[in-house]
């Protein structure tokens, strides 16, 4: 029998969700034995033309990271989805958008203009943008186009599965390849990861008080964190209620705040919009001012709560560009 | 509905004890006010999560309005407040988003105060309609458009090859 086929591609990301499939380790090679890698841009050379040429499902997976904001990305999405059986949403972009989602509070003007003219570190004095198509040497170029909006994989196409993280770690990424090498696949659309909020899998789950009462808001590099208490108790913002778990809790281990990159559970529709009413409900002021003077403790709100789900978010982007 | 006939579509999330009374008192009282609100009645305005706000502008909600009880009276002596704290931050977010301040209001009436359902919701109608519409289940659309485009052109570009495929 010939060894299933699978195929990793990036889309909109920095990589890191790349780094996670070496993280495996020795694990790897395990893996390696079992499978026939079609595709892998970071790793190893394969030309798109050998996609397309593939028997539709051919693949038996795809994995892939990164969020989908250009015309290439989108192509080959498309293209991934018709050749593979089971397309999984690899890490946070692809799974809601993740840090590239954020682009969704500016137009793709502000962006190009700001990328192409106006940043401090340029040098492009004849403030040249890429063109779609171009010649050189009397041949034609064409490049891909940034798309207005910064999409989630699934927001272009079906998704059978998804892995969360940012990037997801070694563990979960684990578990999804055992799910699918062995056939014990769980429903489709599921997330490969615990259903249920952070805070049940963190070790300051303990020293987490009934009724927060915050009077004051500290961002995590304003003040001296206490290794073993809860971040919420120390006044500082900790996406951990409205975030899924299976991370190992490893952000609060490193005595750092979670940011949310697993994304809600399963119960949850709108991570930003959860964590605000659990956090703003335990507020200890009852007067206006009083309130928004501990909430200037929170001054950018979308950033801080759509950290990664900004693109797979309710509003999906700013309304007025 | 036609462009010229546009009015504003506002969602109202009314508390039980104090604001949905108070609208009922208007009615009763056979008070006039715009009819441009749709009112959900709740329990208390302390149940109002940011997820329904969120999804009544998504949905194509020109404003959302919210009624509590006036601080101190709440039948369930804190809802009111958890409503105040979350809407002061939700409004900074919203505006953050591109939604105007005047599309999303929290206002304090008492079981008793019919004129005051009147006023606000006149209030409201008359600065969102001065805002114009919202309709973001239409701009998701318009959004979407840069992909059905992209979408028909691979489709359209490799149909032929995958008929062969599917013979081998």
């Amino acid at each position: 029998m010939s060894k299933p086929k699978v195929a990793f591609y990036w889309c909109a990301s920095c990589g890191g969700c790349e780094e996670t499939v070496v993280d495996l380790a020795e694990d790897i090679l395990g893996v390696v034995e079992k499978v026939d890698i079609v595709l892998w841009p970071v790793a190893m050379d394969f030309k798109y033309q050998d996609i397309h040429a593939m028997t539709d499902k051919s693949i038996v997976a795809t994995f892939l990271n990164g969020a989908i904001r250009s015309t290439e990305q989108e192509e080959m999405a498309r293209l991934l989805r018709r050749k593979s059986q089971f397309l999984i949403a690899y890490g946070s972009c692809a799974h809601t958008g993740g840090i590239p989602g954020l682009a969704n509070q500016f137009s793709r003007e502000h962006i190009l203009k700001f990328n192409y003219e106006d940043a401090p570190s340029l040098g492009n004095g004849q403030k040249v943008r890429p063109a779609r198509q171009f010649e050189e040497q009397g041949r034609q170029v064409h490049l891909p186009e940034l798309h207005n909006v910064v999409r989630s994989l699934d927001q272009v196409v079906e998704v059978d599965y998804y892995v969360p993280g940012c990037p997801p770690t070694p563990n979960i990424t684990k578990a999804a390849v055992t799910a699918l090498l062995e056939g014990k696949l769980p429903p489709k659309g599921a997330v490969i990861a615990p259903d249920i909020a952070l805070c049940s899998e963190c070790s300051r789950r303990d020293t987490k008080p009934l009724d927060v009462a915050f009077t004051d808001i500290k961002r995590p590099h304003q003040k001296l964190l206490d290794q073993g208490t809860c971040f919420l108790a120390q006044g500082v913002v900790c996406m951990g209620p409205a975030t899924r778990s299976g991370c190992g809790s490893q952000c609060p281990g490193g005595n750092m705040p979670c940011t949310g990159c697993f994304g809600p559970t399963s119960r949850v529709r709108d991570q930003g919009a959860k964590i605000l009413s659990s956090l703003c409900s335990n507020i200890g002021p009852k007067e206006e001012d009083e309130i928004d003077q501990v909430l200037s403790g929170i001054p950018d709100p979308v950033g801080t709560f759509y950290r990664y789900g900004l693109a797979k978010s309710t509003l999906r982007r700013k309304v007025n560009l | 509905m036609s462009e010229q006939k546009w009015t504003p579509r506002i969602v109202a999330f009314f508390c039980n004890w104090c604001t949905y009374t108070a609208a009922d008192l208007a009615g009763v009282s056979r008070m006039k006010y715009a009819a441009n609100i749709r009112v959900i009645r709740l329990m208390c305005s302390g149940r109002v999560d940011p997820q329904f706000i969120l999804d009544a502008f998504a949905k194509g909600a020109d404003a959302v309005l919210i009624g509590g009880c006036h601080p101190n009276d709440c039948h369930y002596v804190e809802g009111n407040y958890k409503m105040l704290r979350r809407f002061r931050l939700l409004k900074r977010m919203l505006s953050d988003m591109g939604i105007e301040e005047d599309r999303f209001r929290l206002e304090w009436i008492s079981a008793a105060e019919g004129e005051k359902v009147k006023t606000v919701v006149n209030d409201m109608v008359a600065k969102v309609t001065a805002l114009g519409p919202l309709r973001l289940h239409k701009k998701f659309e318009e959004w979407d458009k840069e992909m059905s485009e992209l979408e028909h052109h691979i489709q359209t570009q490799s149909a032929p090859a995958e008929k062969e495929v599917a013979h081998v």
